[in-house]
């Protein structure tokens, strides 16, 4: 990394900060479009500026520790979540020679940027001391290391067919077909499973507010909770970002230029996970854990030696 | 440059570790542990094996000690632990280990002088890794995978009866 690339780490965490911000926004009104409704459109064109009047009174609320609560556990777990999904867009390769570093293992660190990620939720409802923190905390943790497991393993199939982890060299391999036709069960799987990892609707169990009031962010507000948010949705934007590069050959396509295509395409899956929330009713958490135990992971593994077998007998013929 | 990164990230990992072995609260131990175990993964970078970095914070600091960090919240023992902990600071029980550590430290001390020192480290690739765990590492693959057999079926076996005691409770 050289110090002429600060610039470009200053335009992408502008760009996914904002992004964020205008997208929470953005998803009550699409939601509103499908739920037959307006949803926030009163403040500025299109109801734009509400995102503004959202700053404004989050983050000029009172920053409460609540006495009971663990203060030195309760103040560093927000940031854990957004500095880790921050740092995973190091590796995304937004066009051909936009990206911050080609890791020979940009595959794996966002794995484990994601994996960090799961700290945030589980510290909060802990530090919490609250019983529905707790509870939320403790689904949290489960849930994320469960569906960890098939979320690693899915991206597997793309690898063996790439012959690469750098992300870069998985775009590029895209050159005669984008993998979301050979990998389908792989996509399938790491959609579910980053749904579940990012802990949105229809998985938001840890959070769910008709029985945990709201989960392991219960005792937060302000800032604090602002960073739980901002968090959330910046995992929503990179899983869309990782689903672009793996499965949808990320920056390539006719016509327009590469940055264009990414972003489109990103925009597309951000989309489709916010018609997901609207569509989907959220599952009992036994019904959870047990589809991922159950029929998550005998799909990976049957696409994994699957994917390896063809590849075998491709490179032998 | 690279050196200087190397001596931060070692300083922190030894603070980082130092802070958790003196803390009385297991959560407070736990988050320095993490640090810990993230300098350590930066450290493996900066010597060539990107690789073993980003396995270190996957398979540690994501899997193992979020599974730690699990078993806490079960128990939830709240501030009894930290009273029985710091029962458990008495500088006389440190004494023995401390001894012990200090002797595989000069140890280790005098093996690294004796080593020859490498300026410019090769990084080992993804492919290297995985030639060699299936190479001349396959007996130590099986061997593993074996293990983790034998825990799968184990855990499995534990699940199936408390399965069935709660159907019986159910029923009964």
């Amino acid at each position: 990394m050289s110090e002429a690339n600060l610039p470009f780490i200053g335009a992408i965490l502008l760009t996914v900060v904002g992004g964020a911000a205008v997208l929470t926004w953005f998803e009550r009104r699409l939601l509103g479009i499908w739920q037959d409704r307006y949803g926030p459109n009163r403040l500025g064109p299109f109801g734009i500026l509400q995102v503004a009047a959202d700053m404004l009174k989050l983050l000029t609320k009172h920053d409460w520790i609540p006495p009971f609560a663990d203060r030195f556990v309760f103040v560093i777990a927000p940031t854990a979540i957004v500095i880790s999904m921050l740092m995973a867009f190091a590796v995304v390769p937004f066009g051909p020679d936009h990206y911050l570093i080609d890791m020979n293992v940009g595959l794996l660190f966002f794995l484990a940027m994601s994996s960090l990620a799961v700290y945030s939720v589980m510290l909060g409802g802990l530090a919490s001391n609250n019983k529905y923190a707790l509870l939320g905390g403790l689904r949290a943790a489960a849930q994320m290391v469960s569906y960890e497991v098939f979320m690693g393993l899915s991206l597997m199939g793309v690898v063996m067919l790439s012959g690469s982890f750098s992300l870069v060299d998985i775009v590029e391999a895209q050159q005669d077909g984008w993998y979301f036709i050979p990998q389908f069960l792989g996509l399938y799987v790491f959609i579910i499973a980053g749904i579940a990892e990012s802990h949105r609707l229809p998985f938001d169990l840890p959070e769910a507010e008709h029985e945990l009031t709201a989960g392991f962010h219960t005792e937060y507000g302000g800032m604090k909770f602002t960073m739980f948010m901002l968090g959330e949705y910046c995992g929503l934007i990179l899983l869309s970002c990782m689903i672009t590069t793996l499965f949808f050959g990320g920056w390539l396509g006719p016509f327009f230029p590469p940055l264009v295509w990414f972003a489109l395409k990103t925009f597309g899956f951000v989309c489709f996970f916010i018609l997901l929330r609207a569509a989907i009713p959220r599952p009992r958490y036994d019904q959870l854990m047990a589809l991922g135990w159950t029929v998550m992971l005998p799909i990976t593994l049957i696409n994994l030696v699957a994917t390896g077998a063809i590849a075998l007998w491709m490179n032998q013929a | 440059m690279t050196l200087a990164l190397f001596y931060i990230a070692g300083a922190i990992a030894l603070a980082a570790t130092g802070i958790a072995l003196t803390r009385v609260n297991a959560i407070h131990a736990l988050i320095y542990l993490v640090v810990s175990l993230l300098a350590v993964a930066f450290i493996f970078f900066l010597l060539g094996a990107p690789f073993a970095a980003v396995l270190e914070i996957v398979i540690y600091a994501g899997a193992i000690m979020v599974l730690f960090v699990f078993v806490i919240m079960m128990l939830n023992l709240g501030n009894r632990g930290t009273v029985v902990e710091q029962e458990m600071m008495n500088p006389s029980v440190w004494i023995i280990p401390s001894l012990l550590c200090l002797i595989l430290l000069i140890e280790l001390s005098l093996s690294i002088a004796s080593l020859k020192s490498e300026t410019n480290p090769i990084v080992v690739s993804a492919k290297e890794i995985g030639i060699s765990l299936f190479g001349p590492y396959v007996l130590a693959v099986e061997i593993a995978s074996m293990l983790l057999l034998a825990g799968l079926v184990a855990a499995n076996h534990i699940g199936r009866r408390l399965s069935k005691m709660d159907q019986e409770k159910d029923e009964g």
